[in-house]
Parts: structure tokens; C-alpha cells; sequence
């Protein structure tokens, strides 16, 4: 079997699927976008906040504070509350996989599968130990305990790490052949995982996930001190995680800097549609907000050369180019509020550095308490630049999302009642946190737990 | 060929797994939803709540390895399941949605009809995900389930499917008896176990009843599938598992909850395998075989090496759980659950 270059495969694709009746495509892609937008901050607290959680009981064990201890218990059944719900988010993510897209699943599922497995073993590993570190307090040594909890903080970080293989994959789809009727062969499952996408997406939302998490529990705690809790709880419990991500976000700038490079050389059209470059240009200028022109500033961007040649949208057939309005404006909301988070971060840092206290404006606290909310709004913004900059692929340049959607009915019916679902779990979720966080800390004597 | 057929096997043993775990999870949930009132079910309750809190979520997890082995060994089957029986599986997930969240947040009610709306919804989500699930594997079984997606009624809505529904639902809740009648003689509490024996003696005859009921429905609805069950290797299972039930019964009767845990383990992974034995060499009878519905080797050969990392990763870490569990290492102090009480834990 010839190997097929990428441009040949498109047609050759185009030949051998057919479109499935199913008119409510968008409405199949807004079911499935819902789902991943409820789902993925609960990922940020499953990659950071064990860590975070783990580093309050580690401090406990240093100094003999039981504050810390309290406090890492008291996060721990926010952390168990949160898993919880993680997974069953995770749960009906992997269900409409199926239950939206058949076709693709039956098609490449083979291809990328050994990937989910693997996130499937970190999910077992996570809630197994999740279970014995928040029901194991006081019952478990100290030592013990802390041990416990280590393998939530990497089965974590792998779990994820698997699932944006899978991501990487769709943009970057290698590991396997088409032959001559479009079935696939020669697969390869660990070229498929080690894609071009894979390491900076990763790194990228680890980071991402040490600042959404850091930034809403920091923000928490800010929100008591501005209103005078200025307490050694309240202290604590804020500093931990302002530090985690404020150490995430300029580091931030950097890997998001190595992912638009990235995208430049594997899905030229996804960079032309963030920047709305219509022709392909040598020498492109960058336009930030509609407003503030760099010229050259994409060519050096993407390729750090001022005089790079940039493809242009005009270089693929119009109904082969994504949405470029929506994926501009998701990339330029990320790319504002990272540049914020990372001057609030490096405001921060040289205080504690230099000065060795807190900032004192009343200001500070109330960028920290923003901070949070925003870090999410940039997070979901990220993933749009990456899911519908893809579009109107779901494997990039091999199968077109009305190839792999399903052909039943009902989609309007299962989108409305999982919306309802979706909003009516989020406002319990948030008024029990909010009340679990009104309950006095249980501090004890040290003598109580040793 | 050999490959497809262990990627089978682990298929079947993953269902089991959630079958007899996940399973006893829901059952749980009936025994609360059937508790009775506040009062009179509140010690019920809180037996019920203290026992899962720290292993549910591992027990579900079973069903992500399911799904997980399912798509990747058997991907073309997976497409037209999927797209077949949407409705039963979409009610499942929005079942567990409710079921887990329900769950999680429960220890936080604070008001009488929050915990009875929270624990409602529990219970409700616990017998309607078995069902769901149950009327799934009846409908592949049936051979309802063509290629390019079939009739998203019926196919699910036959005598097989809707026995298998309620089936999966009385299995559970004869699991759960059972494990709840276990932690409770571990604890000492005299009152709990005999109440959560008498459940467990009650559930094992009405499945025994359904299960015999069952194979006079598939006598007639699926002659194939009748065959597969009452010859050969399939025979063997199901004649197994119904040795492994009385023995089961008996172990219950007498007392011996711990060695019952595993008996019927045993009579659920005979029933799980006898239907494997019964359809075979068919992954979906009718419509396509094991070989056809199967990814190819590579890939195969990485999901054994994957679930093979996963044996070595996770059987420490479960027996750890278990041990830790059934020690009573991690129990919560019991509490009944009334509808004023707020539990801490």
C-alpha cells in the first residue's frame, strides 16, 4: 500500500464517507462543546489542587501547625466533592463520544483507543486513592497519609496527559494508513500518542490548570481578606495557591508561544483563522483587538523571522476553513488574560521577593479575586481556539464532523435536557461549597490526632 | 483471532467487575430508595451511606473500563450500539449524573427536604441505570442491533431487553444485600444484619425466579440465543451459576457473608461468560462476528499491554482499598440517616 501525502488524503477521504443525514450537526457540536466546558475546570482541580492540597499537609508535617492540617482536610473534601462530580462529567463525556460521533468512533477508535485506556487506568488510580486520603484522616500514620496522596497528584497529571494525546491526534492524525476502500490499517496506537500537538498542549494545560485552580481558591481567600479576615487561616489558605499560580503564569507566555509555532507548522489554516489572515502574506503584520497593528508581528510570531511567509486562509477551498470570528476572538480573549494574570503574577512574586510581605492595596486582593473567573474564561477560550480552529475537521484533513456524526434523532431533546442537567448541578455544587466554606475550621490540638 | 478473543474475555470480565461492584452500588440505592419512611428507614440509610462512601466511586470507575475496552477492541460494534440503543444509554448517563452528584453532595444536606430530595434522587438514579444498562445487553443479545444503527424503540423494548432491565436491577440488589449484611456483622451492628440478610435471602429468590422466567422468555424471543445457553461451554456457565447462586444462598443463610462475596462474584461471572459462550463466534448475532467487529492486531496488542500496566498498577492499589475498607480502616462513625440529621464526614 503507497503511503498517501497528507493533501491526497483529503479527497481520497472525501471519496469513501458519506455525509450523515443529520440535521442537527451544530446542535450535536453544542452538546458535545457544553459537556467539555462543564468538564475541563473540573480537570484544572484534578491536576493542581492534590499538590496543592498535599503541600498544606506537608508544611503540617514540618511545622506542627495543626492550621495547616486543618486546612488541607477541609480542601480535601472540596477536592473529593469536586472528583466526584469530575466524574461523572467524565463519565457522559465518554458517552457521547459514542453517542454523538459512532462514525468516527468505529472508524479510528482503534487507532487512538490505547490512549483512553491509559487515562482509564489514571482515573482508577485517582479515585482509589482519593477515597483512602479523604476517608483515611485520622485513621491512617501521618506519613502514611501523606503517601496516600501522591498518586492522585500523578494519576492526575497522566490521566490528562492521555486525553490530549487523543486531542493532539485529531489534529495532528498519524499512526495508521487508509487503503484503497478507506479503511484503516497499519495502525500504530504509540505513533498516534507521540503526535506534534501533544507535549505543548500538555504543558499548556498543566499550567492552565495550576491557574484556574490557584486563582479560584486563592480568590476565595482574597475575597475574606478584603473583607477584613485577615487572619493565619485566611493567610494560608490564600498564599498556597496565589504562589502555585502565580509561578504558572508567566511561564504561561512562554509554552503558549511554543504552541502558536507549533499550530503555524502543523495546521497552517487554524493560525491564518486566529489571526483572520485571508491571503497568504510574507512579512504578516499582527492585529491585537482590532486596533494595535505590529508589523511583521505574525511572521515573527509563528516563525521568529519578520519576513516569514504565512499561510493564508485563500490557501485551502472555503468549505474547508473554520469559523474565523469565533476562533479570533476566543484566541485574543486567552491571549488578554494570560497577559494580565502574568503582570498580576509578576506584581505579586516581586513583592514577596523584594519587599518579603503581601501587597497592601486593597487593589491586589480584588485582581486576585477576578483573576479565577477570568483564568476559567481564558482556559475555555483556549480549548475553542483549538476545537473550532479545527473545524470542519474532526480528524484533521481526514473526516469532516458531518461524516462523524450520528444519524439518530433526538439531538435537540438530549442537548436541552443535559443543559438543564449541567445548570441545575453546577448551582448545587456552588451553594454547598459555599456553604461547606461558611462552617467554622475544625482546628485541633496537636494532641488530638498523634 | 486469539487476540480478538482475549480482548473478549477482558471485556466480559470488566463487565462483571461492574456488574457485581458497580451493581452492588446501585443495589444499595434500591435497598435505600425501599428503606421505608424517614423514621423507620433512617439506621438503613446510614448503614448504607457509611459502606459505599469510600468505594463507589472505584466501582464505577469499572464502567469507563468498559466503555474504554469496548471502543478500542471492538470499535465497529461500538458504532452501531451507540447509535442504536441512544435513548436507553443517554437515560443511564443522565441516570448517573443524578445518581453521583446525588451521592457526593448528600453529607452536605442541611434541611429536611434537602436530604430527602438529595436522597430521592439517589435512589431513583440507582434502580433506573442497572435497567437501562440491562435492557442494552438484552438488546445485543436479541440481535436487535444491526449495522448502520437500528430502531430506537424497539429495539430495546422487546421481552429480552426489558428482562434484562429488570434483572440487572434484582442481581444488584441481591449484591447489595448481601455486602451490606457482611459490613454490618463486621461492625457488630445485630439489627442491620438481620435486616440486610432477609433482604439478601429475599432478592436471591426473585432473581432466581426472574432467572428461570428469563430463559422461558429467551426460549422463545431468541431460539439462537436459547441454544447457545442450554448446550456446550454455555450450558456449562449457566449451570455454574446457578450452583454458584445456591451456594451463595446457603453461605447467606448460614451466616458466612465474606465467603458469599465471592460465590457470587462467581454466579455473575458465569451468567456474564455463558452469554459470551452463547453468541459466539457473534459480537452482534446476526449483523457481526467478534473477528469483524475486532480492531486489528497492533492495536489490540497495545490495549493487552495497556490493561496488562493496569493489572500490575491497580491490583495493589485495589487490595489496598478493599483491605483498608473491609478492616474498617476507613469507616465514617455510623449515623442514621434521618431527615434532620447532617453528617460531617
Amino acid at each position: 500500500m503507497p503511503v498517501l501525502p497528507l493533501d491526497g488524503l483529503t479527497e481520497f477521504a472525501a471519496t469513501i464517507t458519506a455525509n450523515v443525514d443529520q440535521p442537527y450537526l451544530f446542535q450535536a457540536r453544542q452538546m458535545q462543546a457544553l459537556s467539555l466546558a462543564v468538564h475541563i475546570p473540573l480537570v484544572c482541580f484534578g491536576i493542581a489542587f492534590p499538590a496543592m492540597v498535599l503541600y498544606m499537609e506537608g508544611l503540617h508535617l514540618r511545622t506542627g501547625d495543626p492550621l495547616y492540617r486543618a486546612i488541607a482536610k477541609r480542601w480535601s473534601k472540596v477536592m473529593l466533592i469536586l472528583f466526584a462530580v469530575g466524574v461523572v462529567t467524565g463519565t457522559i463525556l465518554s458517552f457521547e463520544l459514542g453517542l454523538l460521533w459512532p462514525r468516527f468512533m468505529e472508524r479510528f477508535a482503534e487507532v487512538f483507543g490505547m490512549a483512553f485506556a491509559l487515562e482509564g487506568v489514571s482515573f482508577f488510580v485517582e479515585a482509589i486513592f482519593i477515597a483512602i486520603y479523604v476517608y483515611g484522616w485520622d485513621r491512617l500514620p501521618a506519613r502514611a497519609h501523606l503517601l496516600a496522596g501522591v498518586p492522585i497528584v500523578v494519576a492526575g497529571m497522566t490521566g490528562s496527559l492521555m486525553v490530549i494525546g487523543v486531542n493532539g491526534w485529531m489534529n495532528d492524525p498519524g499512526g495508521f494508513e487508509l487503503d484503497a476502500a478507506g479503511n484503516v490499517t497499519d495502525v500504530n496506537p504509540f505513533a498516534a500518542f507521540v503526535n506534534s500537538n501533544v507535549w505543548h498542549e500538555t504543558v499548556h494545560m498543566y499550567l492552565a490548570g495550576i491557574m484556574v485552580a490557584g486563582f479560584i481558591v486563592a480568590g476565595v481567600y482574597a475575597f475574606g481578606w478584603l473583607r477584613g479576615k485577615r487572619d493565619r487561616f485566611h493567610r494560608a489558605a490564600m498564599v498556597v495557591p496565589l504562589t502555585f499560580a502565580c509561578l504558572a503564569a508567566p511561564v504561561q507566555i512562554v509554552v503558549g508561544d511554543w504552541a502558536a509555532r507549533t499550530v503555524a507548522e502543523v495546521q497552517p489554516t487554524k493560525l491564518a483563522a486566529i489571526e483572520g489572515l485571508e491571503e497568504t502574506t510574507a512579512g504578516a503584520d499582527l492585529t491585537i483587538g482590532g486596533i494595535l497593528t505590529i508589523p511583521d508581528g505574525l511572521s515573527l510570531l509563528a516563525q521568529h523571522d519578520p519576513d516569514a511567509v504565512i499561510t493564508g486562509l485563500d490557501a485551502v477551498p472555503v468549505d474547508e476553513r473554520p469559523p474565523v470570528a469565533v476562533v479570533q476572538t476566543a484566541f485574543q480573549t486567552m491571549v488578554g488574560i494570560g497577559t494580565a494574570l502574568a503582570v498580576l503574577a509578576a506584581v505579586y512574586l516581586a513583592t514577596m521577593v523584594w519587599r518579603r510581605r503581601l501587597p497592601r492595596s486593597a487593589w491586589f486582593y480584588r485582581a486576585v479575586v477576578a483573576a479565577g473567573p477570568l483564568a476559567l474564561v481564558a482556559l475555555i477560550a483556549g480549548w475553542i481556539v483549538t476545537e473550532v480552529g479545527r473545524q470542519p475537521w474532526i480528524v484533521y484533513r481526514v473526516m469532516r464532523v458531518e461524516e462523524a456524526v450520528t444519524g439518530a434523532g433526538g439531538i435537540p431533546v438530549g442537548y436541552v435536557t443535559l443543559a438543564l442537567v449541567y445548570a441545575g448541578l453546577a448551582a448545587i455544587v456552588l451553594f454547598l461549597l459555599r456553604r461547606l466554606a461558611r462552617r467554622p475550621l475544625e482546628v485541633e490540638t496537636p494532641e488530638e490526632h498523634r | 483471532m486469539w487476540l480478538a478473543d482475549l480482548a473478549g474475555t477482558i471485556l466480559l470480565l470488566g463487565l462483571t467487575a461492574y456488574t457485581v461492584l458497580g451493581g452492588a452500588d446501585f443495589g444499595a440505592g434500591f435497598w435505600d430508595l425501599t428503606a421505608g419512611g424517614a423514621q423507620r428507614g433512617a439506621r438503613l440509610r446510614g448503614m448504607i451511606k457509611r459502606s459505599m462512601g469510600p468505594v463507589w466511586e472505584a466501582n464505577h470507575v469499572w464502567l469507563i473500563f468498559v466503555l474504554v475496552v469496548f471502543w478500542t477492541a471492538f470499535p465497529r460494534a461500538f458504532g452501531p450500539v451507540m447509535e442504536t440503543l441512544y435513548i436507553p444509554l443517554f437515560l443511564a448517563a443522565i441516570g448517573i449524573i443524578f445518581r453521583g452528584a446525588a451521592f457526593a453532595l448528600r453529607g452536605e444536606a442541611a434541611t429536611i427536604a434537602e436530604a430527602r430530595a438529595l436522597g430521592a434522587t439517589f435512589a431513583f438514579a440507582s434502580v433506573l441505570i442497572p435497567f437501562f444498562f440491562g435492557t442494552v445487553i438484552g438488546a445485543i443479545a436479541d440481535g436487535r442491533v444491526p449495522v448502520g444503527g437500528g430502531d430506537p424503540w424497539r429495539s430495546w423494548t422487546g421481552p429480552v431487553p426489558l428482562f434484562a432491565g429488570v434483572l440487572a436491577v434484582a442481581i444488584g440488589a441481591y449484591m447489595a444485600a448481601m455486602f451490606l449484611a457482611g459490613d454490618a456483622a463486621r461492625s457488630g451492628f445485630d439489627d442491620m444484619v438481620r435486616a440486610f440478610r432477609a433482604r439478601a435471602l429475599g432478592a436471591a429468590v426473585v432473581a432466581g425466579v426472574l432467572a428461570i422466567a428469563g430463559l422461558v422468555i429467551i426460549r422463545f424471543e431468541a431460539p439462537g440465543l436459547y441454544d447457545g445457553l442450554t448446550s456446550g461451554p454455555g450450558l456449562a456457565a449457566v449451570a455454574g451459576s446457578a450452583l454458584a447462586g445456591l451456594v451463595t444462598l446457603v453461605l447467606v443463610w448460614r451466616g458466612r457473608y465474606e465467603a458469599a462475596r465471592y460465590t457470587s462474584a462467581v454466579a455473575v461471572g458465569a451468567v456474564v461468560a455463558g452469554w459470551g459462550f452463547a453468541q459466539r463466534p457473534d459480537f452482534l448475532p446476526g449483523a457481526l462476528s467478534f473477528d469483524e467487529a475486532a480492531a486489528g492486531d497492533p492495536t489490540l496488542i497495545a490495549l493487552l499491554i495497556s490493561i496488562g500496566i493496569a493489572f500490575l498498577v491497580l491490583g495493589p492499589s485495589l487490595w489496598l482499598l478493599f483491605r483498608l475498607s473491609l478492616r474498617g480502616r476507613l469507616d465514617t462513625e455510623f449515623r442514621p440517616i434521618t431527615a434532620a440529621s447532617r453528617d460531617e464526614e
